[in-house]
């Protein structure tokens, strides 16, 4: 018998058996999350299921959050705002309201998630949960509501493929690079119901947030989930963060026998800044191949890049210039406390008098709801993870995803620019040794 | 539901439409699937939502139904009466929301061989779909048992209501 991957041994934990890739198991879901698009229609299915009367199985890992319309545009969204607000109340749930920012940031922040835990939301970026080496997934309404009722869930077993890095990023790369990459390589659907797994030595010195940026858009490739097996490193970074202490499952690496779907290689250093063309994220090419696409609108946020650490690298850009005449910035920090931080730091101010527009905490532009959609013919160079025909607006409109630092540096220019050309942008080993200082 | 085993219209998309084009975000605030349905495939073929009939069917090549979790991307299909998806393959999140709602799903490599408007039909017990148009038929892949039985039994909600008043 083979060794196991660290999702087999993930879900074998909550489910009670030895279960392998192809099993279909019934587990028990630790934290389950919904926001304020998918949330209504969970509690429809909730109040199917339990008759009207029941009681939500676990509400202390029960979290509701306020993040896509944020504040409401509109009556309906309000209205739906009102549904998350009162079934929490009943229900005795956590949620957190128009402000308090994005679901997967928030659950991060406030130690909602720990190592080994079987994250269940209703979105699909919650696959962001594996950067912490928790088994984060995204279902659908119906599921969610299941899981209210029950606290358990069925999952199919995934096989795992496997992203190897080895070595030094160059300046100018990041996470963000790194996972453009694969999903350039395996394509829009070539992880489709695996897991995603990152290892090797690049990916073990990456700093937490870049870690939650490969595992967030796992879901690009289709994958069920993204890990990056959880360290020491991942227990201070949350003890930190949320004051309580974090305790890491024993057994949080894949077997070296273990059966892979597939094991992809890469060497740090041969890895450049990359760009997804419109309209797939799997159209990733070297930022050389799109270097003076002209630009109207720059957006900084969303689950993947929003974190603090990505907005004070365009901040520090950004200090003391102006935006390229002819383009504006939407800047949305990923939740409350990164924009308090960037208050209290007098980063925000440097984007304001850069020209850059700071809005509410929450999901922002990205789905293309509000708060900065594209008109007709508009480009956007965007730190977020999707470029659908139409996703941040008009279908007219083209989006482009890149890293915060390419996105910092192209406004400057107005135009796509290779972030390597820019000297002095933080290195990646300043944002990992103030988070071991912290 | 409508009858997958009678005859009717099928609708073609191509590869990686995604469920920001099946169910376009401006529009899914709501969960009503009637009003899903008249936002359904809105910006990719404005005409589906009024011209598509109870019983009709959605044919697609790979990666039906990525991106965003919308539950409100399968809810626009039922509500516009559509009696099932036949596709290259699915997203996951997708395939799971379509057997918890209970809408009948078959991932059939040769669905490239159904044209926009030919009439076809499905049978769910033996994984045929049938082209009425040409006479030809194709073999799509049968669900796990695990799957069946839970389709069998009506769908995720159904299943967890059996298995709560089980336990109660």
């Amino acid at each position: 018998m083979t060794g196991k991957t660290l999702a087999e041994k993930l879900l074998s934990a909550k489910a009670g058996v030895d279960a392998r890739a192809g099993d279909y198991v019934e587990a028990v879901v630790d934290v389950a999350m919904a926001h304020d698009i998918t949330g209504p229609l969970a509690f429809q299915t909730f109040d199917e299921v339990t008759g009207g009367d029941g009681e939500v199985f676990t509400p202390g890992r029960t979290i509701l959050t306020i993040d896509h319309h944020a504040p409401a545009d509109g009556v309906q969204a309000a209205n739906n705002h009102n549904v998350i607000r009162e079934f929490a109340a009943e229900h005795g749930t956590h949620q957190y309201d128009v402000g308090e920012g994005i679901c997967h940031q928030v659950l991060i922040e406030e130690g909602h998630v720990a190592p080994g835990d079987l994250v269940i939301g209703a979105d699909s970026h919650s696959t962001t949960y594996g950067g912490i080496g928790a088994f984060g997934t995204g279902v659908g309404s119906s599921d969610l509501g299941t899981v209210l009722a029950t606290g358990e869930l069925w999952f199919r077993v995934p096989q795992t493929m496997r992203f190897v890095v080895e070595g030094d990023l160059p300046d100018g790369v990041y996470a963000k690079d790194l996972i453009l990459r694969f999903i350039g390589d395996v394509g829009f659907a070539g992880c489709t119901y695996m897991a995603a797994e990152y290892v090797g030595s690049t990916i073990e010195s990456l700093p937490i947030h870049q870690r939650l940026v490969l595992a967030n858009m796992a879901i690009e490739m289709g994958g069920k989930t993204g890990l990056v097996p959880a360290d020491e490193r991942v227990a201070r970074v949350l003890e930190a963060e949320t004051g309580s202490s974090v305790e890491l499952p024993d057994d949080r690496r894949s077997d070296d026998d273990a059966d892979f779907a597939s094991v992809q290689e890469y060497r740090a250093e041969e890895l450049a800044p990359r760009v997804s063309k419109p309209s797939n994220p799997e159209n990733a090419v070297d930022v050389g191949e799109v270097v003076g696409t002209d630009l109207d609108q720059l957006f900084v946020g969303t689950c993947t890049n929003g974190r603090y650490e990505d907005i004070s690298l365009v901040a520090s850009v950004l200090d003391g210039e102006t935006l390229a005449s002819g383009t504006r910035m939407v800047v949305v920090p990923a939740s409350g406390s990164v924009y308090r931080k960037l208050v209290r730091t007098g980063e925000l101010g440097t984007l304001t008098d850069a020209g850059a527009i700071v809005q509410a905490a929450g999901c922002g532009p990205c789905a293309g709801y509000h708060q900065g959609v594209l008109g007709d013919g508009d480009a956007c160079l965007a730190t977020a993870n999707r470029n659908f025909p139409g996703r941040e607006g008009s279908l007219q409109s083209s989006v482009y995803l890149a890293s915060p630092a390419t996105v910092a540096v192209s406004a400057l220019y107005g135009e796509i620019t290779d972030p390597r050309e820019y000297d002095g942008l933080p290195r990646l080993d300043d944002h990992a040794l103030a988070e071991v200082e912290a | 539901m409508s009858d997958p085993n009678s005859p009717a219209r099928a609708w073609v998309f191509g590869d990686d439409i995604d469920t920001d084009q099946i169910a376009p975000s401006r529009f899914i605030v709501s969960s009503d699937p009637d009003e899903l349905a008249q936002h359904a495939f809105n910006d990719l073929r404005p005409e589906f939502a009024t011209e598509v009939e109870d019983g009709e069917f959605v044919v697609a090549g790979e990666n039906f139904g990525s991106g965003s979790s919308r539950e409100q991307a399968p809810l626009a299909l039922t509500g516009a009466g559509v009696a099932g998806i036949v596709s290259a393959s699915f997203a996951r999140i997708f395939f799971r929301n379509c057997i918890n709602l209970g809408l009948p799903v078959l991932i059939c490599p040769e669905a490239d061989y159904i044209s926009d408007g030919d009439d076809i039909s499905m049978d769910l017990d033996s994984g045929v779909v049938e082209n009425h148009t040409t006479g030809e038929r194709y073999i799509a892949e049968p669900l796990p048992p695990f799957l069946q039985e839970l389709v069998e039994q009506g769908g995720l909600k159904a299943y967890t209501k059996a298995k709560l008043s089980g336990e109660s």
